[in-house]
């Protein structure tokens, strides 16, 4: 450490000068001509929208522009969280997104064991197959599955329903504000289980085959290996994606969302549906009230970029592995 | 004892049938709507098996201009989209891996950056404005070129080539552009391909972007117009819930394509999809697990 840090002193003492850099930059001429396209994208298309999150201190006004807008302060922050709206976006974004985090994340992590208990290769990459296939469908595809399979009528889950007299006239599914939660859920678990569980099935296939073959022998059955086994060799990558999750806590859903919203058109379900996400793009795009809906987006950011922090300072006082 | 010992599996069996036919039934249930009279399926009650069987819900989709021109806008923007953001990522992330590339450092900060923080809808949206590119096909590909997932992924497969590679190139005497291109994109290959896939499925899917910087018809791709068609019918049969004479009204009054056509229309939407999908699956376990393990 003391000697690398000694070294990198005495190379800042030899670089060169001034000219030397230019000279130096000429001289890759090539090699910098292949960054520059990427690095002028990057810079406009992510970091002067940073640069502009600015708007949100100000009244910003898109005729005079982001030089000549009035500022104002925290006026917009100040106005989100005391708005009729703030409970029940956040009520939602939070409930949404945990429940989607109670279901969704567990998920993937039980196909991965379910495939991994079979036996028979052909019907495993069947299921593979098939349970990857909605990942790569757009929301819009998937959302107009959902709509259809639950209309009311002629949707398959009502008729399914019926023939096993569960119930006994067509419900009308989407348009019941109770169950827009569970259709969100499930829809979302629906498209992504099956790829979620890559991850997990390619963790579990590098684990050492003699654990299994030395607990078997000390008479450990399926389940007991799966506790004790598996289940702990693939928690540090479960640790990992949880802490991805937790970081992603304020994003409950924006895509699937809108499609099953008639893009939020749908008033009926909007004190279930309004979400952050779905709240910006509401008052900021539809609405037009650019600096509001830019304070209410950096609000989101500000508090998620903290939560990745502090689920990465758990997992690593926790003594396992962690993002950074 | 041999018994007892089966019935575990054969649950796991059943759980795993439930979950294929949980994920195929609504594709299926899709198709056989999608090739039933509409008038017919509007009587409800169509599941495995089409009930008047007939192609022209199909006939209507591909005569149809406004649907035949949003499949030639996506196809389009897929197309030089994909191939912008290969090129360029790929340019991008081999320049970084060259030691000697002054502001590496700080190039690659400002890419992972980018993977935590982003200004945002609206700043974005602002820009976009000010820059003049609504209602034009660029807004569709340009603001994607740079993909900072596929760059890291480029850049760890760059990083891993022998270096011995480049020696013959540079001896006589090619610049890094000529070595790229002659030397380094024929043996990338594999992760070339992956990555276009993976691009292709995204711009392909995407409904947003165009959603709010596309207004003009003749520029809409068509997830975007499906997702207008799909919201317009949604909307009528929340109306109709409220009463039946007024949805018969409503339905003429906008328009509505019925539900097999929107289905036809949807089909044809995730044919390129299927498609690709066997190549997509081959590649896409090691694409994931090499993103996986930067983490």
């Amino acid at each position: 450490m003391h000697t690398e840090l000694l070294a990198a002193k005495k190379t800042k003492k030899r670089s060169p000068s001034k000219k030397g850099i230019l000279q130096a930059y000429i001289g890759q001429w090539d090699l910098q001509l292949m960054v520059i396209p990427g690095v002028l994208l990057v810079v406009l298309f992510s970091y002067v929208p940073m640069w502009g999150v600015l708007m949100s201190f100000q009244n910003y006004n898109l005729f005079t522009g982001f030089l000549d807008s009035q500022w104002v302060g925290m006026k917009h922050f100040d106005m989100f969280v005391h708005s009729s709206d703030f409970y029940r976006v956040m009520r939602n974004t939070l409930s949404i997104s945990l429940l989607k985090l109670m279901f969704g994340f567990p998920a993937p992590i039980v196909l991965a064991l379910l495939l991994n208990e079979l036996k028979g290769f052909r019907f495993k990459r069947f299921v593979q197959t098939v349970s990857y296939l909605p990942h790569f469908m757009s929301w819009v595809i998937v959302s107009s599955f959902v709509i259809s399979m639950l209309s009311v009528d002629n949707g398959s889950f009502n008729i399914f329903l019926m023939k096993l007299g569960i119930i006994h006239e067509p419900v009308n599914w989407l348009s019941t504000s109770q169950y827009f939660w569970g259709i969100l859920v499930s829809s979302s678990v629906w498209k992504d289980v099956g790829f979620g569980a890559i991850v997990y099935l390619a963790a579990i296939a590098g684990i050492d085959p003699h654990l299994y073959e030395a607990s078997a022998m000390d008479g450990a059955g399926r389940l007991r290996q799966i506790v004790s086994i598996t289940i702990p060799s693939i928690t540090p990558i479960i640790i990992i994606f949880l802490i991805l999750n937790i970081g992603g806590i304020l994003n409950a859903g924006f895509d699937d969302i809108l499609n099953l919203t008639n893009n939020g058109a749908n008033t009926l379900l909007r004190p279930v549906s309004d979400v952050i996400d779905t709240y910006v793009y509401r008052v900021g795009i539809l609405g037009q009230r650019y600096s509001y809906a830019t304070a209410v987006g950096l609000f989101k950011s500000a508090i998620s970029v903290v939560l990745l922090v502090l689920a990465n300072l758990l997992a690593r006082r926790m003594g396992r592995s962690s993002l950074w | 004892m041999k018994i007892a010992k089966r019935v575990p599996d054969a649950i796991i069996v059943v759980l795993l049938l439930g979950l294929s036919f949980v994920t195929l039934y609504p594709f299926w249930n899709s198709l056989v709507i999608s090739f039933n009279v509409g008038a017919d399926t509007a009587l409800g009650g169509i599941t495995f098996w089409p009930r008047v069987f007939t192609l022209e819900n199909y006939q209507v989709v591909f005569k149809d201009e406004r649907l035949i021109q949003a499949f030639v806008i996506s196809i389009f923007r897929t197309v030089v989209g994909t191939f912008l953001s290969i090129l360029f990522t790929s340019m991008f992330a081999y320049g970084l891996t060259k030691k000697n590339l002054i502001g590496r450092k700080l190039f690659m900060i400002m890419c992972i950056v980018t993977m935590f923080f982003s200004g945002g809808l609206i700043p974005s949206f602002i820009l976009i404005r000010s820059l003049h590119l609504i209602d034009t096909f660029w807004v569709l590909v340009v603001p994607g070129i740079i993909v900072v997932w596929n760059l890291i992924i480029f850049r760890t497969f760059f990083q891993e080539l022998p270096d011995g590679l480049e020696e013959s190139a540079k001896i006589d005497g090619c610049n890094y552009i000529r070595t790229f291109f002659s030397i380094i994109v024929p043996i990338s290959g594999p992760v070339i391909a992956t990555l276009s896939l993976f691009t292709a499925v995204g711009l392909w899917n995407d409904w947003f972007t165009a959603s709010i910087y596309i207004n003009n018809p003749h520029l809409m791709p068509i997830q975007t117009l499906l997702n207008q068609i799909i919201n317009s019918n949604a909307m009528s049969e929340q109306l109709s819930s409220a009463g039946g004479e007024a949805s018969e009204f409503v339905r003429q009054l906008k328009g509505v394509s019925t539900k097999s056509l929107v289905m036809a229309t949807m089909m044809v939407t995730t044919l390129p999809i299927i498609m690709v999908y066997p190549f997509l699956q081959r590649f896409f376990v090691k694409g994931v697990l090499i993103g996986s393990m930067k983490e």
